[in-house]
């Protein structure tokens, strides 16, 4: 015992010396799992805190309502309507076989749409509702509600969906909504930040431009959900704000007649306020049914319009474009008053045709118009005087002119689909085509052919802009009446000042012309061209007071006439379909006191006076019939103009 | 010095309360407690069957503490050996008779009771070191042939423990048992040269472990490897400590748990659930609360002379510190998921009954101090 007692009392000290260490230790480690506490709960305790509720909560998004818009008296051109849908829960479908077999017995239910919706629900969480039909009829909806407590997972909704008018004279303009595609989200990150699923967008025209604020705000639901993402309890839910309202400058009575007028062939018609910029109608033909994109376009529907060869989904006022033929006239004649290049009484012997650098180019009338002074040539359309003045004028001026005028940008800056056009010109040519200008170009551009390109819509702005006497005016679709105030107030002024026939200027608006009287004269040419005996539109005129308009008529060839065709004399409703010329027609309304613009064009429709004034003349009765009724919902702003 | 031999010797039982560790006793008890509201919260706020059964334990095996404090130290003495079998016996047979459940065999089915036999080993490998190393002098404690016996003392039931499979229960038989050996005199560069040796041999083990395994250490390595999967754990015990902040969510306010997010919360997770309620702050208590227990235990250990005592009390300590800071360190992100129970706190019979026989050790050490 004594023995192993130093030995034993060392072992104790050892044992102690250790359990030094150890307590040492232990601090050390405490103080290190205090420290992680430490890291987490306050360091990091925001990342951690937003990570949880990120675990936490999820939120549906409610579809938000878009908006309707309205034409100018208030009559709805696109507006939402109730309908009745199918959703699903796939969570709390048991089985999803016995789903589809119970569902096909009550609603239309085929296989390409069980297939369909077999393939979207692989994408979706479980969570995530799910449409199974989008537009169902009444009797179906009703006989679903009936059953609905016997197929679990399964929610009758009532939606709202949107409605377009049927007779399609819209469908350009409006445009169109459809389902979200993958495509959209990639290019907008807006939608893809209210993407929901069901939502629709803007396809085209307003729809589209609109789209950010028409779309609205979607609304949510915020659930707080456990770790299988059952949804525990409601926590909070927002109403989604409706998408904005819009009214249009828009006549829809104007607009039906126009697409009445021109249903059946492949055109437009634009018409707008020479002062304002209003667009009082923008119709292209052939149209279609927006309404059948709304819960998807069927395929064969689908193909249908892809493939018919009038285009109908191109809004041919805005992306159509076309040589502007003779409606260009009135511009080179113009250009060549301002730079002073002719005179009024500048005279030329029209043949039938003319030898230009070893080049003959032909009159459209053979046996020539004999001779000619500006007013007359512009009256009677005579082609070899604008060869010989454009000859005179060159390119270059007249693309000034014409650029001016609205050729070659576009009208206006919300619509995707818009073309801006081609005003050719010595540096476009270089740059665009690489090569040097040709002087027989400048004599086919003076009749508004060759590289000439232009929409509809800047045909009609051309038209107002010199009717209005050669300002400068901004074509405006949504009618935003606090914006428009300010030009108001400038022709305000400048009708004071010509009614007056006071001399001050006007800085308020933006004049196109150095001389009114050349825009004075250009329109009195115009005038004859309408209602003096062999102007080109006399055959279209209208006699009675306050009707009497005045305008230009233009073919435009769509393939080269070789001189052997020539010969034959070719009619234009002999030849083939795509061939046939392109009728033009340009105009504004009344002549004493001007207030509408107005272009026709109907593609292939043979000439201008045939093809396109008399449509123009049956609408310009319809727009001077309605002005009254306009002019009652202008209120008291444009009451003196 | 007469009159304290013979209270001692001739013990009422009225002296025998009287030398109770009455702050053990009572962290004990706070403990308990503490687990009691845990459990409760940890089934979303309503007395179910993992809050009722552990009530019940705790109440029954804190009773049992008391009564096996006033078995004589000298029982626990004599009889490690004896212990020592038993519950390696049970540990064998677990491999016979086991119950299997989730993948692995460790419980047994004793009368009414499934029972964890490594659990208990972990408590029994002490007594049975803590004997041994008390009659060895401290120059022969690194003689390799005293070693035999203690090695083979931990790696038999480490073995069968491994083959279970349970990975981290069988870390922490060894590590107690390492520490046990550590206090008795070991000399560290052995166990430096252990050491070096064991991590040589950590690939030929790495190549032994199941896939289970393998991935669950990638997965602590790097949590984002798999966030849905193996990664979950870690990544949601984080998240739910992380978003505890400084004063937690609140009693029954914790997301994470009662949204089930968080695995395994009454059981390895309950420092997790507990931390995400009561924050920075209650973590801090519950780490106060412990570090006074091994603290009480050292002390005990401090004021006794027997070395059996001693070498116990240290050796249980180190181990009630490594169990602690195990299971924190895994749930905090700082270690793998192991699957190691956070004393007392954590569900579990044979864990809890295991460290309850251990502190009744404790607590008869220092009721017979003047025995030894």
């Amino acid at each position: 015992m004594l023995n192993n007692s130093h030995s034993f009392s060392n072992k104790s000290k050892m044992i102690s010396r250790r359990i030094f260490i150890f307590s040492i230790i232990k601090v050390a480690i405490f103080f290190g799992i205090i420290g992680r506490l430490f890291y987490l709960q306050i360091s990091e305790n925001l990342k951690y805190k937003s990570l949880s509720d990120k675990n936490r909560l999820r939120e549906w998004k409610v579809i938000p309502q878009r908006g309707i818009i309205e034409d100018y008296f208030g009559t709805k051109i696109a507006s939402n309507k109730q309908v009745f849908q199918l959703h699903m829960m796939p969570e709390d479908v048991p089985n999803i076989e016995e789903l589809f077999f119970k569902l096909s017995r009550l609603i239309e239910f085929n296989e390409r749409e069980k297939n369909n919706l077999k393939k979207r629900l692989i994408k979706r969480k479980p969570w995530q509702p799910i449409i199974i039909a989008e537009n169902l009829s009444w009797p179906e909806f009703s006989k679903l509600n009936l059953f609905v407590h016997e197929i679990p997972g399964i929610k009758p909704v009532v939606a709202v969906a949107r409605k377009y008018i049927e007779d399609g004279s819209l469908s350009h303009l409006v445009g169109y909504v459809s389902s979200v595609s993958a495509k959209d989200l990639q290019k907008n990150k807006y939608l893809r930040s209210i993407n929901v699923p069901g939502l629709k967008t803007g396809k085209s025209g307003l729809e589209k431009s609109l789209n950010r604020s028409i779309i609205g705000k979607p609304g949510f639901q915020r659930f707080e959900v456990n770790a299988y993402g059952k949804r525990v309890k409601e926590l909070k839910s927002t109403q989604g704000t409706f998408g904005k309202n819009y009214k249009t400058t828009i006549d829809t009575e104007i607009q039906k007649s126009a697409s009445k007028l021109i249903a059946g062939k492949s055109g437009s018609v634009c018409v707008m306020d020479i002062y304002t910029g209003d667009i009082i109608a923008m119709v292209s033909a052939p149209t279609f049914d927006p309404n059948q994109f709304v819960h998807g376009i069927s395929l064969d529907n689908w193909k249908a319009l892809i493939e018919d060869k009038k285009k109908p989904l191109l809004n041919k006022s805005l992306s159509g474009l076309y040589p502007p033929g003779s409606t260009i006239k009135p511009i080179v004649a113009l250009s060549a008053l301002e730079n002073n290049i002719v005179s009024p009484k500048f005279v030329v012997d029209c043949k039938g045709s003319i030898d230009f650098y070893e080049k003959r180019y032909h009159c459209w009338k053979e046996k020539g118009h004999g001779l000619m002074g500006l007013r007359n040539a512009i009256k009677q359309s005579c082609d070899v005087y604008f060869y010989e003045i454009a000859r005179r004028l060159g390119i270059d001026r007249m693309s000034e002119t014409a650029k001016k005028f609205g050729f070659g940008k576009k009208a206006f800056d919300i619509f995707n689909e818009e073309k801006a056009g081609v005003v050719p010109s010595t540096k476009w040519k270089l740059k665009n085509i690489g090569k040097n200008w040709y002087l027989g170009e400048t004599l086919i551009s003076g009749i508004g052919q060759g590289y000439f390109q232009t929409t509809p819509m800047q045909l009609c702005l051309m038209t107002a802009q010199l009717a209005n006497g050669g300002y400068k005016i901004k074509p405006r679709i949504i009618d935003d009446r606090n914006e428009i105030q300010s030009t108001i107030n400038a022709w305000r002024k400048e009708f004071n000042i010509r009614n007056n026939n006071l001399d001050t200027p006007n800085p308020e608006l933006e004049k196109l012309f150095t001389n009114k009287e050349n825009v004075k004269f250009v329109l009195d040419a115009l005038y004859g061209a309408t209602n003096e005996p062999m102007g080109t539109s006399y055959g279209s005129r209208l006699t009675q007071s306050g009707y009497i308009f005045a305008g230009k008529t233009g073919t435009s060839q769509v393939r080269t006439i070789s001189e052997e065709q020539r010969k034959l004399k070719l009619k234009n409703k002999d030849l083939e379909y795509k061939n046939r010329d392109h009728a033009l027609f340009t105009a504004f309304a009344p002549y004493k006191k001007p207030r509408y613009a107005i272009s026709v064009i109907i593609e292939h429709g043979g000439s201008g006076s045939s093809g396109a004034a008399p449509i123009a003349k049956k609408l310009i009765k319809k727009i001077l019939d309605r002005h009254e009724l306009r002019q009652k919902y202008q209120l008291d702003l444009f009451q003196d103009i | 010095m007469q009159k304290r031999y013979f209270s001692a010797s001739n013990s009422n039982l009225k002296d025998k309360i009287k030398l109770i560790d009455y702050p053990l006793f009572f962290l004990i008890l706070l403990l308990g407690i503490i687990s009691f509201f845990s459990m409760y919260s940890s089934e979303g706020g309503a007395f179910n069957y993992y809050t009722q059964n552990h009530i019940y334990r705790f109440c029954i095996f804190f009773i049992l503490f008391i009564l096996l404090s006033f078995l004589n130290i000298q029982f626990w003495h004599k009889s490690s050996y004896l212990f020592y079998f038993i519950v390696l016996l049970l540990l064998i047979s677990v491999h016979i008779f086991g119950v299997t459940a989730s993948g692995s065999k460790r419980w047994i089915n004793i009368l009414f009771f499934n029972i964890q036999p490594s659990e208990l080993m972990k408590t029994f490998l002490l007594v049975v070191l803590a004997r041994y190393y008390s009659t060895i002098p401290s120059q022969d404690v690194s003689n390799i042939k005293k070693m035999i016996i203690p090695l083979f003392a931990i790696f038999i039931p480490v073995f069968f423990i491994i083959k279970q499979p349970d990975l981290g229960t069988a870390m922490l038989v060894a590590f107690g048992g390492f520490a046990l050996i550590w206090l008795a005199g070991f000399r560290l560069k052995y166990l430096v040269i252990t050491s070096i040796l064991s991590i040589c041999l950590l690939p030929v083990a790495v190549s032994f472990l199941k896939t289970y395994q393998k991935s669950r250490i990638l997965t602590f390595l790097n949590p984002e490897r798999d966030p849905l999967g193996a990664g979950y754990q870690i990544i949601q015990s984080k998240i739910a400590v992380g978003s505890g902040g400084i004063f937690g969510k609140g009693y029954l306010l914790g997301s994470q748990s009662y949204l089930d997010y968080l695995p395994e919360k009454h059981t390895d997770f309950i420092f997790t659930l507990f931390s995400e309620e009561f924050g920075f702050f209650g973590s801090l208590s519950l780490l106060v609360i412990y570090a006074l227990i091994i603290q009480r235990i050292i002390s005990i250990g401090n004021k006794n002379k027997g070395h059996f005592v001693k070498l116990y009390c240290y050796g249980f300590a180190m181990s009630f510190f490594i169990y602690v800071t195990v299971n924190m360190s895994m749930v905090l992100g700082l270690l793998p998921i192991v699957g190691a129970p956070l004393p007392i706190m954590s569900y579990g019979g044979s864990s809890m009954l295991s460290i309850m026989i251990g502190l009744s050790i404790v607590m008869s050490s220092k009721i017979y101090s003047q025995n030894t």
